[in-house]
């Protein structure tokens, strides 16, 4: 009994954590299920059909490909637009600062619904049709504050003299830039571009405001299928989403253990 | 060491300027504008357009005047006043709720986890990094009717708590009140427990030790020193769960029931179902309004407690 | 300033291992109430070890902790009438120091706290930054936060973790003074660690000089600097020239017992040589040593190697005909300097050297300090 006074504390936090990936475990065991109607709530029989097709059922795979093209490009323009936002408030003094901090600030603190539904007036008003331009550009601008966020905390957290140690030893700015500054602020640019990447690959409720009925994400087509019928093939996307994330994750915390552990 | 003498001159990229110094000013703007500017046309602009959208008159097929009829608002409220409430309770419940249960995991990975820190990280990122659409139905799994989740609870008594106390209708688990505050709590959890993490795992253990050194109880030491200096994660962390759980209607639709609609899935369903533009542009500003006041009024009073 | 009758700190036996080595061993030792007492050490000696658990901080794997008759090994740290200066301070960011001095004494209910605790920053002479918060005090400052913060709770014992580490030389050498002059003031029994051995001889009437998990000698500074009963008390506390001899003679009329050491006759005071051994290693303190035939009976010649003048003194290393060099320290008294390469003689009276047992390591606590 004292025994378990003592790990009282290990076991909520163990409690919590089963919590949080007891869906992810459920994905993946109904993976291998063959259920009988439409829906893959209930176990039947074990079946790995599914994961021989994961392309077996009409419209998962085109969807799974927008979204990984919208995904990628978001990000993508997402990261370079922050990583400049990022390194003006980390490394510049300049007017209109507290601005800019609030500007960047206001899209984290907005529900989606809101930012989506105002993406749509504008759409409306301009005469923007919808579809996967209106998407990206959804998907860029509520991407682009978390970049921010994650790259300046790596910029602020890295020492100015190293550049100008850079500078001293005969590097132009644009070397400096090049080999010392972005190197070290790489890590943190490589978490806001991931961060960026996971939150448009996942995001349901904005892209469902600017989306056309010929521009189905992911997340799209599992909410319609949640309504019309659940196929196999959705949990093993699932299940392989939450392998490659595990990787990634696993990947990059034994790449920053070990740099911390050389420096 | 010889001293350095042959110092570069001064360029202006801005890349290698420290923050103290002041070098040529339009480097800083240049790197701010393309940003920036996608902000103000797809953040801004579109607040302008939402409110405007909103005191407009007319229809999807006809198009819309500004007509500036403010009674939309009144209407608005009128009918939608108790989902709105119901969002705002849910979130406050679900942040509650996702703050109690995220606490102890980050605290128990920030001090006392040891070498296991890493692998328990990753174990809270990688959900978060996989479909959270996925994941909601899977709760409609594991919550289901003939479920062996659902069959415990009754077994052990719960169900009919849950609904003597109101947060069930019936003696199931699924679509409730309380599967829907679950489900809130779960997907939001990551947000809780990451800044809360982040502020724990600053704290230095010493600063409790030292608090027990000078006759503070284990709980007086949690009341008087951890408490405290965790407040700017748990600030951050109660922001990052309670808006987004605020406009969500993801939950309330996979796992509610017709008395547990949320206002995102009302503005949801008006914009993209009913075409009543104007109301659900002044359902959304109402909600954007009404998050914004909550969220400046709880910083002002987090405010005053002197955070570090 | 009230005398508090709490009785001696004894530790019986207390002993502390980790999953694979052994941090303390069992250990028995008595702090007379009210002493001044230094716990002396590299890194990595059981000092600190042995000091968290007098705070109740670590739990012994064995032994006991008295103070006077009570036996608080079992209570936990914020039950024991103890206090901790710590290393990093570690005040509470989040509270004005006012706040910080009174934590302790409303922690027990205390209702005259803030009197108290104003009296205590007076007395760290600090009684003008009270609402201040930490950060925005200096090092310095923070420190005798610190130790205001201790103080005011009237422990049995104050326990000192390396509390000057972080202060620049300066200051450290202005707080020594100040923490003496604070012990004498409040009476209380003070437990100093440090691995500094100038500082542990500054301020403690006693010294435990500790080593591998063990107390490898206690004293009076005065007697551990003179008689050091092992090469690691000989050049961890000071400098030594060790020269390894053996006994040949016995006791002579006049207390000296003749060596010999690199076919030279050596004369070391009987008082100073352990008994029962022959092989010796014969220690000099370096400003025991003359340039010279001045300075007694003992007389070695050499060269000089090098030379470096730092004041108050001028530091020599002469090197012996086998090889070895020997460190001699003149005082800077006028007398004209030697340079390098001039043949010199060092000499010095019997009753300055001390013979330690040839069994063990020459260079014991060499270079161990941080």
């Amino acid at each position: 009994m004292r025994w378990v006074k003592r790990h009282l504390l290990a076991f909520a936090a163990l409690a919590v954590l089963f919590y949080m990936l007891i869906p992810n475990v459920v994905v993946a065991i109904f993976s291998f299920n063959k259920p009988r109607g439409r829906y893959n709530y209930q176990w039947t029989e074990f079946s790995t059909e599914a994961w021989q097709h994961p392309c077996g059922t009409p419209g998962i795979c085109e969807s799974l490909g927008l979204s990984l093209r919208i995904g990628i490009t978001a990000s993508f323009v997402a990261t370079v637009l922050g990583t400049m936002v990022a390194f003006a408030l980390g490394r510049h003094r300049f007017r209109g600062r507290a601005g800019t901090n609030l500007l960047v600030f206001m899209p984290m603190a907005t529900p989606e619904v809101v930012m989506g539904s105002s993406l749509l007036t504008l759409f409306v008003m301009m005469g923007v049709p919808s579809g996967s331009e209106a998407i990206l550009i959804a998907h860029i601008m509520f991407c682009l504050s978390f970049v921010v966020v994650a790259v300046k905390a790596r910029v602020a957290s890295l020492d100015p003299r190293l550049e100008e140690a850079a500078a001293d030893l005969g590097a132009n700015a644009v070397q400096t830039f090049l080999r010392v500054t972005l190197p070290l602020a790489a890590p943190g640019i490589a978490a806001g571009a991931l961060l960026a990447f996971s939150l448009s690959f996942d995001d349901y409720i904005i892209t469902n405001f600017n989306a056309s009925p010929s521009s189905i994400t992911f997340p799209m087509y599992v909410w319609g299928a949640s309504t019309r019928g659940t196929p196999v093939q959705i949990n093993v996307i699932g299940t392989i989403m939450f392998l490659i994330a595990l990787v990634v994750v696993v990947g990059g915390q034994a790449y920053s253990s070990r740099r911390q552990k050389a420096a | 060491m010889a001293s350095v003498t042959g110092t570069a001159p001064a360029l202006s990229t801005g890349a290698s300027a420290p923050p103290e110094r002041r070098r040529s000013n339009w480097v800083p703007y240049a790197l701010l504008l393309p940003g920036l500017l996608w902000l103000f046309v797809f953040f801004v602009v579109p607040m302008i357009t939402l409110f405007s959208q909103s005191l407009q008159e007319g229809s999807i097929d006809e198009g819309y005047t500004f007509t500036g009829n403010v009674g939309i608002y009144a209407e608005a409220l009128q009918s939608y006043f108790p989902q709105l409430l119901r969002s705002i309770g849910y979130a406050a419940s679900a942040t509650v709720l996702a703050l109690l249960l995220g606490y102890p995991l980050a605290y128990f990975m920030a001090l006392k986890a040891g070498r296991w820190k890493n692998v328990l990280l990753v174990l809270v990122i990688a959900p978060f990094f996989t479909s959270f659409l996925i994941r909601t139905l899977a709760w409609q799994t594991i919550l289901s009717d003939v479920g062996p989740v659902t069959s415990f609870a009754r077994s052990i008594g719960l169900t009919n708590l849950l609904q003597a106390v109101g947060l069930t209708s019936n003696d199931n688990l699924m679509a409730s009140k309380f599967a829907v505050i679950c489900g809130l709590t779960y997907n939001f959890l990551p947000f809780m427990i990451l800044p809360l993490y982040a502020s724990l795992e600053r704290l230095d253990p010493r600063l409790v030790e030292a608090a027990g050194d000078l006759y503070a109880s284990p709980a007086q030491g949690f009341r008087f020193v951890t408490w405290p200096l965790s407040l700017p994660g748990v600030v951050a962390g109660t922001l990052l769960t309670f808006i987004p759980a605020a406009g969500d209607f993801i939950n309330s639709k996979l796992l509610g029931n017709t008395q547990t609609v949320m206002i995102g899935q009302v503005i949801d369903a008006q914009f993209l179902r009913v075409l009543n533009y104007p109301l659900a542009a002044a359902l959304s500003f109402v909600l954007l309004v009404l998050i914004l006041a909550l969220v400046m009024a709880y910083v002002r009073k987090a405010g005053t407690e002197e955070l570090v | 300033m009230a005398e508090q009758l709490s009785g001696d700190l004894r530790l019986v036996g207390l002993t502390k291992s980790f999953e694979q080595f052994t941090a303390v061993q069992p250990t028995d030792l008595t702090i007379s109430q009210g002493s001044f007492f230094a716990l002396l050490g590299p890194s990595g000696c059981g000092k600190t070890t042995t000091l968290r658990m007098i705070a109740g901080l670590e739990d012994p794997s064995g032994g006991q902790i008295l103070i006077g008759d009570k036996d608080i090994t079992s209570t936990k740290a914020y039950q024991r009438n103890v206090n901790t200066v710590f290393q990093s301070y570690a005040l509470f960011p989040h509270m004005t120091v006012l706040d910080n001095v009174a934590f302790g004494l409303k922690r027990r209910g205390d209702k005259d706290a803030k009197r108290k605790a104003e009296e205590a920053l007076e007395l760290v002479q600090l009684a003008e930054v009270g609402r201040k918060k930490p950060v925005q005090l200096s090092g310095g400052m923070q420190q005798r936060v610190a130790l205001a913060r201790a103080i005011v709770n009237r422990p049995d014992v104050l326990l000192l973790d390396e509390p000057l580490g972080a202060l620049d030389l300066k200051l450290r050498r202005q707080m020594q003074i100040e923490l003496k002059r604070i012990q004498s003031e409040v009476g209380i029994t003070f437990v100093h660690v440090t691995h500094d051995q100038e500082e542990a001889m500054t301020m403690a009437d006693t010294i435990a000089v500790m080593n591998g998990g063990r107390i490898e000698q206690l004293g009076d500074p005065a007697t551990l600097y003179e008689s050091p009963r092992s090469t690691f008390v000989a050049n961890f506390l000071g400098q030594s020239n060790l020269l390894r001899a053996t006994v040949t003679g016995e006791p002579g009329s006049d207390g000296t017992v003749v060596v010999r050491s690199h076919d030279t006759d050596l004369e070391v005071s009987r008082a100073h040589l352990p008994d029962g051994i022959r092989e010796i290693f014969l220690g000099m303190r370096p400003e025991k040593l003359r340039l010279g035939t001045g300075g007694g009976p003992n007389q070695l010649k050499g060269t000089v190697s090098d030379v470096s003048f730092t004041g108050v003194a001028t530091q020599y290393l002469v090197r012996m005909p086998w090889g070895r060099e020997l460190t001699v320290v003149q005082q800077n008294d006028g007398s004209a300097r030697a340079v390098v390469g001039e043949n010199v003689t060092i000499s010095w009276a019997a009753e300055h050297g001390f013979a330690l047992d040839a069994h063990q390591d020459a260079d014991a606590g060499v270079d161990t300090e941080d």
